[in-house]
């Protein structure tokens, strides 16, 4: 009997795909060309794109960048390009650049702002990149003790004898610990530093820098401005916005009723109402609520509302942390017999501070961003700043070159924030895929 | 042989209020309430401490004082005879106003381009990348201050409007000017017009009530038949068409209505060095809404994409498998799903966009910051009483939109087991 079957025996040979389907070609198809929506997209898109380089091109090599005033830079562009060449005048970022960095502070002290940011990114080091030698984060303990001192001068005793508080505490912590048992010993402790802030510390730090004079030319606040102020109030509130934001989160899911009504009457007032009031607050009434005859300095008040600002943010974030960690995991660390304050450090903060590190990072940018607003209240950040060069009469009418340079600056302080934001999550995945 | 007992009763010691746990978490938070209190006096204390020796009691007295400074974009009519406490009216409209417009811009710019984003075709996914990252890593300060300074520098002034060849001419039929001062628009008027309503606070235009309620009669209509098509549609598996019924319920009565009261458009005309008639919408309006509203895009954006990529695709591959065609999948199955995940951070941004219209005071526009916090507060010296009241307001906004998300979102929560 013949062999009936309508399948083939035998494979048939490997096929080269379409040529059209592979390579460049393909791609193209696949991603520009599939179907005539998408090609009539791809072709408005080519034309905007073409549309924008064709407007921005020559508009950024046909620059000035020696002229002295606006109408100089276009008499420049006009005698080198032709009469109605379009350019761009950068005269004004070399003239001011300095100004946009540094504010007013001195020009021969600009050493000392370089310096503390380049102490604090060191700081920051074996934070950012744990694969840093851990002894690092020893010397991280100092900066906030060493940057201060650095940005507003003054004499060193004062940092010292701040410093010498904390030494004061851990000595009493010590002490009274095996006399009085923890409790004891935390509340001597506390009693200690601060009783020696208060009291001892000024004319300590006044007594020694009268015998030995060691110290750095005073820098007044009002000279502060630019990216370095921006900077400093940024970073200064976004390292202290997380514990505080950590502690309000935890007061807000804890089961006592008092503590847990503070913090959500806190955290809800403040996400309620815009910065820029929390800021006339600094400016006009945080003097108001001190005890009479209380008058410090404007960026410090500034420092702390913005810090307060952002720590309700950052508590709302963990809080979204909290929630979505598996009530398993709180009832685990229970069952392990860790007290509350060894499970949270244990088991619940490493995980959920894990999964809100988006959010965590994007209150940084926002926090960052809105340093901006200082502005308003009269400080010169770098929009106060651009405020008053528009506002000179060489540069009056100047927009696109002064505002892309200052954008361009927080664009890329922000995109490296949250790349790095990525970089972090990517490395904590612990699932497996 | 062993007799279980209970455990001598130990009498009450001290130190059970730290160590034990039964009291522990009583004495934390009488500890934590003494302090806030004692917090909070001291607070309280100081002020007053200050205030009697600065000789200005807490008072809103002021509020009936004329504010007399004026506000040049207002919705309700105001001189600068009037009160401050019309003035902040004034202004706190112009906040609504302000968030109205730019949430609405913000979620079809957001929602175009969060799409787009998704979009298979490489070149356009990559530009509303650059658009979404643009926007987000830039302070919205910033924007506010350069769309006004573009405004600004880059319009043409009215005077170029003149003359026999002008530099600049008006869009769209003679009837939008773009200026560097402004933008003029037409503006609707009624050559039969119903009169004004007066309630006490402001006028409403009683043309205005009527054309709305006939679009509300409309809307209700087409409700009406749509659920009669839905019971015809159980009963004998036919859905009957109805698009034109319904279109017809809604746009003729309104038609109608307009006609009636003699609906004509008011052009602006250049007369003199400015332009007259039209709605005005100074550059500071202007240049706050599109920056508000470019910069919660770019985050709206990132929510819509974020909501339709967390619905999975298989829910995509069931519908169609069920046999639905791709316009229904997406209206009945995704969008459903997607909608419940992307409303509730869409609802915090238009939040976030109202409290950052308070950066009006930037620009010049008299929002409630620019008013109340701003002029009457320099004015009169009252800071403690403007700021506080200043905050209660904001507080309030957030507070009404923050109870209507909470309802929303208690009205779609998925109900598990």
């Amino acid at each position: 009997m013949a062999d009936l079957s309508y399948v083939r025996t035998e494979m048939v040979p490997e096929q080269a795909p379409p040529p059209s389907s592979v390579g460049v070609l393909g791609w193209l198809r696949e991603n520009l060309f599939s179907g005539w929506f998408n090609v009539l997209l791809t072709l408005l898109s080519a034309a905007f794109i073409t549309m924008i380089l064709a407007a921005v091109l020559p508009w950024l090599f046909h620059s000035s960048w020696t002229a002295g005033s606006l109408n100089e830079c276009r008499q420049q562009i006009a005698a080198a390009y032709g009469e109605h060449a379009e350019g761009a005048c950068w005269a004004v970022i070399r003239e001011r650049h300095l100004q946009l960095l540094f504010g007013f502070y001195p020009s021969e002290l600009y050493w000392r702002p370089v310096l503390a940011f380049v102490v604090t990114f060191l700081a920051l080091a074996p934070v950012l990149f744990p694969a840093l030698p851990r002894k690092m984060l020893w010397g991280s303990v100092l900066v906030p003790f060493l940057v201060p001192w650095l940005l507003w001068g003054g004499t060193l005793w004062l940092p010292l004898t701040v410093l010498a508080g904390f030494g004061l505490g851990y000595v009493a912590l010590r002490g009274v610990s095996g006399l009085a048992g923890g409790l004891g010993g935390v509340v001597a402790a506390a009693a200690v530093a601060v009783l020696w802030w208060l009291f001892l510390a000024g004319p300590v730090a006044q007594g020694a820098h009268a015998l030995f004079p060691l110290g750095l030319e005073p820098v007044p606040s009002r000279q502060f401005g630019g990216f370095m102020l921006s900077i400093t109030i940024g970073v200064v509130a976004i390292t202290l916005s997380l514990p505080i934001g950590i502690v309000l989160a935890l007061g807000r899911q804890s089961d006592l009723f008092i503590l847990r009504t503070i913090c959500v009457g806190f955290i809800e007032f403040v996400r309620g109402v815009p910065l820029i009031t929390l800021l006339f607050v600094a400016s006009v009434l945080l003097n108001y609520f001190l005890p009479p005859g209380t008058n410090f300095d404007i960026i410090l008040r500034v420092i702390i509302m913005v810090t307060l600002f952002a720590s309700a943010y950052m508590a709302e974030v963990i809080r979204g942390g909290l929630a979505a960690l598996p009530k398993g995991q709180y009832e685990a660390a229970d069952a392990l017999g860790l007290d509350y304050w060894k499970a949270q450090r244990l088991i619940i903060m490493p995980q959920a501070l894990k999964i809100s590190i988006p959010g965590i990072v994007s209150t940084f940018i926002g926090v960052f961003k809105d340093t901006t607003l200082v502005s308003i209240i009269g400080l010169f950040d770098p929009i106060g700043l651009s405020n008053a060069i528009r506002a000179d009469t060489n540069w009056n009418g100047i927009v696109w070159e002064l505002y892309g340079f200052i954008a361009l600056m927080f664009f890329v302080f922000c995109f490296s924030m949250s790349r790095y934001s990525m970089y972090l999550e990517r490395k904590l995945q612990t699932e497996r895929r | 042989m062993s007799t279980l007992t209970d455990p001598p009763k130990a009498s009450f010691r001290l130190s059970m209020l730290v160590y034990d746990t039964r009291y522990r978490s009583l004495t934390i938070q009488v500890v934590a309430l003494i302090a806030f209190m004692l917090a909070a006096a001291w607070l309280i204390n100081n002020t007053l401490q200050n205030l009697a020796e600065l000789g200005k009691p807490i008072d809103f007295g002021f509020f009936a004082e004329p504010a007399s400074y004026d506000i040049n974009q207002r919705l309700v009519e105001y001189t600068s005879r009037d009160t401050h406490l019309r003035a902040a009216f004034v202004g706190l409209l112009n906040t609504l106003l302000v968030a109205v417009l730019g949430c609405a811009l913000a979620t079809v710019v957001g929602v175009l381009v969060g799409v787009l984003r998704l979009s298979g075709n490489w070149l356009v996914a990559r530009i509303m990348t650059v658009y979404v990252e643009m926007f987000r890593n830039v302070p919205v300060l910033l924007w506010i201050v350069f769309f006004m300074a573009v405004l600004i520098e880059s319009l043409p002034s009215p005077r170029d409007f003149r003359g026999e060849s002008p530099e600049a001419s008006m869009l769209l039929f003679d009837s939008v000017a773009v200026t560097n001062r402004g933008i003029y628009i037409p503006e609707p008027l009624f050559s039969r017009s119903l009169g004004d309503l007066s309630l006490g606070v402001f006028d409403v235009s009683l043309d205005l009530v009527a054309i709305l309620a006939v679009l509300g009669a409309g809307l209700w209509g087409t409700a009406r038949i749509s659920r009669r098509a839905g019971r015809i549609q159980e009963a004998t598996g036919v859905r009957p068409v109805t698009w034109y019924l319904r279109l017809a319920v809604v746009v003729l009565p309104v038609l109608a209505v307009l006609i009636v009261l003699g609906f004509h458009l008011g052009l602006p005309e250049l007369t003199g060095f400015n332009f007259q008639g039209g709605i005005y919408m100074r550059n500071s309006l202007i240049a706050l809404w599109l920056a508000l509203s470019f910069y919660t895009a770019a985050f709206i954006a990132e929510i819509v994409r974020a909501g339709i990529l967390a619905i999975s695709k298989g829910q995509t591959e069931a519908a169609a498998a069920l046999g639905l065609r791709s316009g229904r999948i997406m209206s009945l199955v995704i969008l459903p799903q997607a909608l419940r995940v992307i409303i509730p951070p869409l609802i915090s941004q238009y939040l976030n966009l109202t409290k950052n219209s308070s950066l009006a005071i930037a620009v010049g526009y008299m929002d409630i910051t620019g008013t109340l916090g701003g002029i009457t507060m320099n004015q009169t010296g009252r800071e403690l009483e403007c700021v506080l009241l200043l905050m209660g307001v904001y507080l309030c906004i957030s507070l009404i939109i923050s109870v209507m998300m909470n309802w929303y979102n208690t009205r779609v929560k998925l109900v598990e087991r």
